[in-house]
């Protein structure tokens, strides 16, 4: 087997491989960094970031289904502010690669100020403006599951950054192409898709939904052909490059992902199974590749399709 | 925190649902009482976080509550079965800080982490006063162990039929009324009963939480105190009297 290039190119920005960890289950990269060298990965994507310091919701957070996962976390940050003046320059310190600055927000408003704010720290490669918060009460609608408000938001980030800005949708949707296609209207340089899920379950001992929050996000392997079949349609929707996450667990995973149209991965609930998951993956991912025939890993993106 | 292998040596039931296990291994990343692991169960999303009852060079020792389908499957293991298990998390106890008069109070199942903590704090030379509460004398375990231990050990159960009958706080207010810092674990009603106790003027409570990671990164087991949100995986599971916050 000659060396497999893992190499990929995200909007502009190369990545040393496509393994990114997902929002949420990476933190800022500090307990990670104890336990493996992560400047092995393509890049990480961090907690996602709010304007105001957020708790988040009520225990319990977590329930476990088969094959996966619900959490309802409810975007518990520090504040963009702490995450600028605390976090990102211990990031610099455990991390040289540019990370993916994942954002939330509440209002137009509130997206254009974070995304202003981060738009300002080097180290952030690309912007990934995370429009789907199913778990939080905001009233109104939900962002991503309205083709006009996915576009608004996407224009108001261009407005404020030059740094690529790729749009996380939700999956909680009719037709993810649509949304997709607005978020390309609206200017976007990239799409990374799916969210969670939305889910719930019910306590038999109390006769109650078993989260706080009721509804919680799925996540795992019960969710990667749901997410697999999504990127699919993006990829045919749009002429973005595709962040694809959900449920993936392996090298393989992360190849089927990347046939149906991913540039590049996300790897979530698999890393609160497995800490060492990501780093097992990347050192699978050349044998995994050399068994599909290419020697180059980009090669697969999107070449299940047809033409 | 380290990742490892360990494997199960010894299985015995202690209440109808309540078993102890032995497993042997790299005990290496353990450094404090009150610490716990997270284990993989097959077929499981989600590890398992058990408090470590005691450790050794070679292995350790938990005292397990059977109380869902990944607990149940765990405490049917065969002996030999290895488990892949995050060891060394949390925060553990402080055994530096509890001055001249101290309690060990545990409830049901809560009292596997304190047989470690009075275990250590014999190796240093205090004698340890303990106080366990069960809700009958079958529910009742490991009294033996801690006795032979050498701890100061005084039993309730709420029906009376083993030790004082009523609850374990009451036992401590009436019978242990000069003890003024608590080491405590168990159910979320019997710690705020215990922080409500006005003889204590400090204590450390070892909390549960449902997890997702165990070790700090998801935020799925946060809680409020009195210094901010703080995770039970990674910040506790022991907080400290003064900064609890109860609803």
């Amino acid at each position: 087997m000659g060396i497999i290039d893992l190499s990929v190119k995200l909007a502009g920005l190369k990545l040393d491989n496509p393994v990114i960890p997902a929002s949420g289950t990476f933190g800022y990269g500090r307990e990670f960094a104890e336990l493996y060298d992560i400047n092995i990965l393509g890049s990480f994507s961090c907690k996602g970031t709010t304007g105001d310091t957020r708790f988040g919701n009520e225990q319990p957070r977590i329930a476990e289904t088969a094959a996966g996962m619900l959490n309802a976390v409810g975007l518990q940050n520090p504040g963009v502010d702490a995450v600028i003046e605390e976090e990102f320059p211990n990031v610099a310190n455990i991390f040289q690669k540019p990370i993916i600055a994942n954002v939330g927000g509440f209002s137009l408003d509130e997206y254009r100020e974070n995304c202003r704010k981060l738009d300002a720290c080097e180290q952030v490669g690309i912007l990934e403006v995370n429009i789907s918060c199913p778990n939080v009460h905001a009233g109104g609608k939900n962002f991503g599951s309205d083709p006009e408000l996915a576009a608004e938001v996407t224009r108001a980030v261009k407005e404020v950054t030059t740094k690529p800005v790729f749009m996380k949708l939700t999956p909680n949707v009719t037709d993810i192409g649509e949304i997709a296609r607005a978020c390309e209207d609206g200017g976007a340089d990239g799409i990374c898709l799916i969210n969670t899920l939305l889910g719930m379950r019910i306590d038999l001992k109390t006769k109650r939904p078993l989260l706080a929050n009721r509804t919680g996000g799925l996540s795992g392997p019960a969710i990667f052909p749901v997410a697999l079949r999504m990127v699919w349609d993006v990829y045919e929707a749009v002429k973005l490059p595709i962040i694809g996450v959900g449920g993936i667990s392996s090298a393989k995973d992360v190849c089927e992902m990347m046939l149906a149209g991913a540039t590049a991965v996300e790897i979530g609930a698999a890393n609160l199974k497995d800490p060492y998951i990501c780093k097992t993956i990347i050192e699978t991912l050349p044998e995994t590749a050399a068994a599909l025939g290419v020697t180059e890993l980009r090669q697969l993106t999107g070449a299940a399709h047809n033409g | 925190m380290n990742e490892t292998i360990l494997t199960l040596e010894h299985t015995r039931q202690l209440t109808p649902d309540t078993v102890e296990m032995v497993l042997s291994g790299d005990t290496s990343a353990i450094t404090a009482p009150g610490q716990f692991i997270n284990v993989a169960l097959p077929g499981k999303q989600l590890r398992r976080p058990i408090s470590i009852a005691n450790w050794s060079e070679d292995g350790l020792l938990l005292l397990v509550r059977i109380a869902g389908e990944g607990t149940v499957a765990f405490c049917a293991s065969p002996k030999g079965t290895q488990f892949d298990v995050l060891s060394g998390l949390g925060n553990g106890f402080d055994l530096d800080d509890h001055g001249k008069k101290p309690v060990l109070m545990g409830g049901g199942v809560g009292i596997a982490p304190l047989y470690g903590l009075a275990k250590r704090m014999i190796e240093r030379g205090e004698t340890p006063t303990v106080a366990l509460g069960f809700r009958s004398l079958q529910d009742a375990f490991y009294l033996e162990e801690f006795a032979a231990l050498g701890c100061n050990l005084s039993i309730a159960t709420e029906d009376g039929s083993l030790g004082i009958k009523g609850f374990v706080t009451d036992m401590v207010r009436d019978h242990l009324p000069d003890r003024d810092y608590v080491y405590c674990c168990g159910p979320l009603p019997l710690l705020r009963a215990i922080d409500a106790l006005p003889q204590f003027t400090g204590g450390q409570f070892s909390f549960e939480a449902r997890m997702g990671c165990g070790f700090g990164v998801c935020m799925g087991c946060t809680v409020h105190t009195k210094h901010g949100p703080k995770r039970i995986c990674k910040d506790g599971p022991i907080l400290r009297k003064e900064e609890l916050v109860w609803e």
